[in-house]
């Protein structure tokens, strides 16, 4: 229904705008761009102060992140007054030399592939996982609202604070998964000590993290699913897994593209929890995209220029993905 | 009139003070510097962060500015107390920006240089900083206050790592000394493990932790002299050889590559292992512990040599100030006493922290805590690490490699060679 509502109203708003196009060549430019001033200066002035700010906020530091990842600047030979020392600005200009460097390295290329393979892991267990647990809670059972609470208690504690609770279960000496081990007779497992429990073990803190935020978005989802439907699908003889495939996730499929590619931005750029809990260590295996540029950036004498080239081309990286994500939903007839 | 007075009084009693410090270290005029005529007159605010634990050390600071304040009752001293590992980036944003940084800041040794080289540090040869005592300070901390041909900060405290060994699980296991030497280490650690039960060693995963190895075998990271890295040198080798033959042989418990530190001190603590690395910031938490009620229990011995020789990085932090201060005078007057041999002997005796100055472990009050008596003669297995602004990013490469050679991913060889490769991508022109 919303669907086809938007495609009417936009339709009427592009005869409008088709309408306002036409007169707007009969009169000339000029007395188009007035006649548009007068006819909206209202919204103009609302729009004002929110386009002023984020200026300020986002356009300011992104073209001055592009500006200076073309330099070589780093914090020694930046211009500075401090006190009686001035010190004028040393640095130059050095084209595209820094991207060079980043995407001939070893590094970036190996970092990427852990973080496609963070990024795979860690969303398609949320919405695996947030889903079922939806379906679970969408039914009529006893206590649902004490098992909802319980279930988005993670959602409501800080990241940092969780982040800082799995480290301490994780520790290969007093920690309660190696103490659980030991109880049962096992030995214990130095759970961030070796490159590829240290992986899982972060996964699992950010699945933890992550679902309930994915099973509340569904869970709004699936109340939006209308019980007719389910009811002639079960008179016409579908069974539960027809159900679930023909009308289930058909009738999800608005709220699943959005809370997928919200999921896949917020994962990639995940910084506090791999920070947080391995440190990006051991050596720097867990290490992602983000955290790796961070550490470039504020480690001893801070390299501005490297570590702005570094956050645009992960920028890029989520534009290009975001741009392919929209078009593949396009070709599936989503207006989006 | 009568504060005329005061101020003349406390002028000389400022005086008598300066040349017994002249005195105590080796007999140089009190200095005749270009100050305002009458120091106590100075007023202004000044914010000084300090990085001490707050619980345990920050009290005594505190007294120690209550004092200044009593002595100075013009300026008011603001004290912000900053956690160590945050002061360091929170000083460089807040220095760069020019707003929000504290006239002086509590430097670790290797930021002094950095900060210096970026130009944050105000030079403080001829100000009243320096009380002119400098042949009384300790030589490795002094090193790490010049850069360039400049003084740019004044040390506070030092220290160095040691031995620090629980004396009744060594007992137990049929030694009454401390092992001296490297291969006495892994005797005395396997001879533990025999006879008690627990780990002999524990292993802290820090590239500051490995310096020691490095250092007993005659190795170091850089020669800054000739511009030379020359961590892949057969000696290093052999000093990562000696860690993973503690780590594989068993001597040494399998380390914790995540929480490396808080592992090895709870572990000795509570009698789970005998023996750690450590420095003297780390005793008033140690005498926390279930294992050490007892103070003597606790026993503390030069770090083992090497082949070479017993040697440890130096460490510490030193006071400096801030280039953009607004009220550099009260700033040198706060740096001045802060660092005097009667602040210090203060700290000293209270917190068991080592001065960088000769003359204050001779004070009856310092001669009287334990600790700093033991450490006196660990000082002189100090080594001066490279005083360069590149200096803290020598770590995370090791820190790396110490980490990739005790989960046995690297061979000492494939190790020393990997760091050296990324030290090359840091200094770029060196050999």
């Amino acid at each position: 229904m919303s669907i086809s509502t938007g495609r009417v109203s936009s339709t009427a708003r592009g005869r409008a705008a088709g309408d306002a196009h036409a007169r707007g060549h009969r009169r000339g430019e000029p007395g188009r761009v007035r006649r548009a001033i007068r006819a909206h200066w209202y919204a103009w002035a609302m729009v004002a102060p929110v386009v002023v700010v984020m200026c300020a906020l986002v356009g300011w530091p992104l073209a001055r992140g592009i500006f200076l990842s073309l330099t070589d600047a780093t914090e020694a030979n930046i211009g500075r007054t401090i006190g009686v020392n001035v010190i004028p600005a040393s640095y130059e200009f050095v084209g595209l030399e820094n991207y060079a460097g980043i995407l001939t390295s070893g590094v970036f290329w190996a970092k990427l592939t852990w973080t496609a393979v963070w990024t795979v892991a860690c969303v398609a267990l949320h919405y695996g996982l947030g889903l079922g647990l939806a379906m679970l809670l969408n039914r009529r059972l006893r206590f649902r609202s004490v098992y909802r609470v319980l279930l988005i208690l993670p959602w409501a504690i800080p990241a940092f604070v969780a982040a800082f609770i799995w480290r301490y279960l994780y520790n290969s000496d007093y920690g309660v998964f190696n103490a659980m081990l030991g109880a049962v007779g096992l030995g214990p497992v130095g759970w961030l000590d070796d490159p590829t429990t240290a992986r899982i073990a972060v996964i699992a803190v950010n699945v933890w993290l992550g679902v309930p935020f994915m099973m509340v978005a569904l869970l709004g989802g699936l109340q939006g699913i209308s019980r007719e439907l389910y009811e002639a699908a079960e008179v016409d003889g579908a069974g539960p897994g027809q159900r679930f495939r023909h009308i289930t996730l058909p009738g999800l499929r608005a709220v699943s593209s959005t809370v997928i590619l919200l999921g896949t931005i917020w994962t990639f750029n995940m910084f506090p929890v791999i920070f947080l809990v391995t440190g990006g260590g051991p050596g720097s295996e867990t290490e992602i995209l983000v955290t790796y540029a961070f550490r470039e950036a504020f480690t001893g004498v801070r390299n501005y220029s490297g570590s702005a080239a570094w956050g645009l081309i992960i920028l890029g990286l989520l534009v290009l993905l975001a741009l392919g994500y929209r078009r593949a939903l396009r070709r599936q007839g989503e207006v989006w | 009139m009568r504060r005329a007075f005061q101020a003349a009084t406390i002028v000389a009693a400022l005086a008598l003070a300066v040349s017994a410090c002249g005195g105590g270290g080796g007999g140089e005029a009190a200095p005749a510097q270009s100050a305002p005529a009458d120091p106590s007159k100075i007023t202004g605010q000044i914010t000084w962060w300090d990085t001490t634990r707050p619980d345990s050390e920050g009290p005594t600071f505190q007294a120690l500015i209550k004092e200044f304040q009593a002595k100075y009752p013009g300026i008011k001293v603001n004290y912000v107390n900053v956690p160590f590992d945050q002061a360091q980036n929170q000083f460089q944003t807040a220095a760069q920006a020019g707003t929000g940084a504290p006239d002086v800041i509590r430097a670790e040794v290797a930021w002094t240089p950095q900060f210096a080289s970026l130009g944050y540090l105000q030079p403080l040869d001829g100000t009243r900083a320096l009380d002119g005592t400098e042949s009384d300070f300790l030589p490795g901390p002094l090193s790490s206050t010049k850069y360039n041909g400049k003084t740019w900060a004044v040390p506070q405290v030092t220290d160095s790592l040691a031995l620090i060994y629980n004396k009744r699980l060594l007992k137990e296991a049929g030694h009454e000394e401390p092992p001296k030497t490297m291969a006495e280490l892994k005797q005395v650690a396997l001879d533990v493990k025999d006879k008690t039960g627990v780990p002999g060693l524990s292993l802290n995963v820090d590239s500051y932790f490995l310096l020691p190895f490095i250092y007993g075998e005659g190795g170091d990271l850089l020669d800054v002299r000739s511009k030379k890295i020359v961590i892949d040198s057969p000696a290093n080798v052999k000093a990562m050889a000696t860690v993973s033959d503690l780590v594989t042989s068993g001597a040494a418990a399998k380390p914790a590559i995540t929480d490396s530190y808080v592992n090895a001190m709870t572990a000795i603590k509570e009698g789970k292992t005998a023996m750690i690395f450590n420095g003297p910031w780390a005793l008033s938490e140690l005498y926390q512990g279930a294992e050490f009620k007892d103070k003597d229990n606790l026993g503390i011995a030069p770090v083992p040599a090497g082949s070479v020789k017993a040697g440890a990085p130096t460490g510490g932090h030193n006071l400096a100030i801030y280039a953009g201060s607004k009220n550099l005078d009260a700033s040198y007057e706060f740096v001045r006493f802060m660092t005097s041999k009667e602040a210090m002997a203060k700290m000293s005796a209270e917190l068991g922290l080592l001065p960088p100055r000769a003359s204050v472990f001779e004070d009856p009050a310092v001669k009287a805590n334990k600790d700093v008596t033991v450490f006196k003669p660990i000082m002189d297995t100090a080594v001066p690490r490279p005083w360069i602004p590149e200096g803290g990013q020598l770590f995370q490469p090791l820190l790396e490699g110490y980490q990739a050679l005790v989960g046995g991913k690297e061979t000492p060889e494939q190790m020393v060679k990997n760091v050296d490769q990324r030290y090359r991508g840091i200094f770029k022109d060196w050999s």
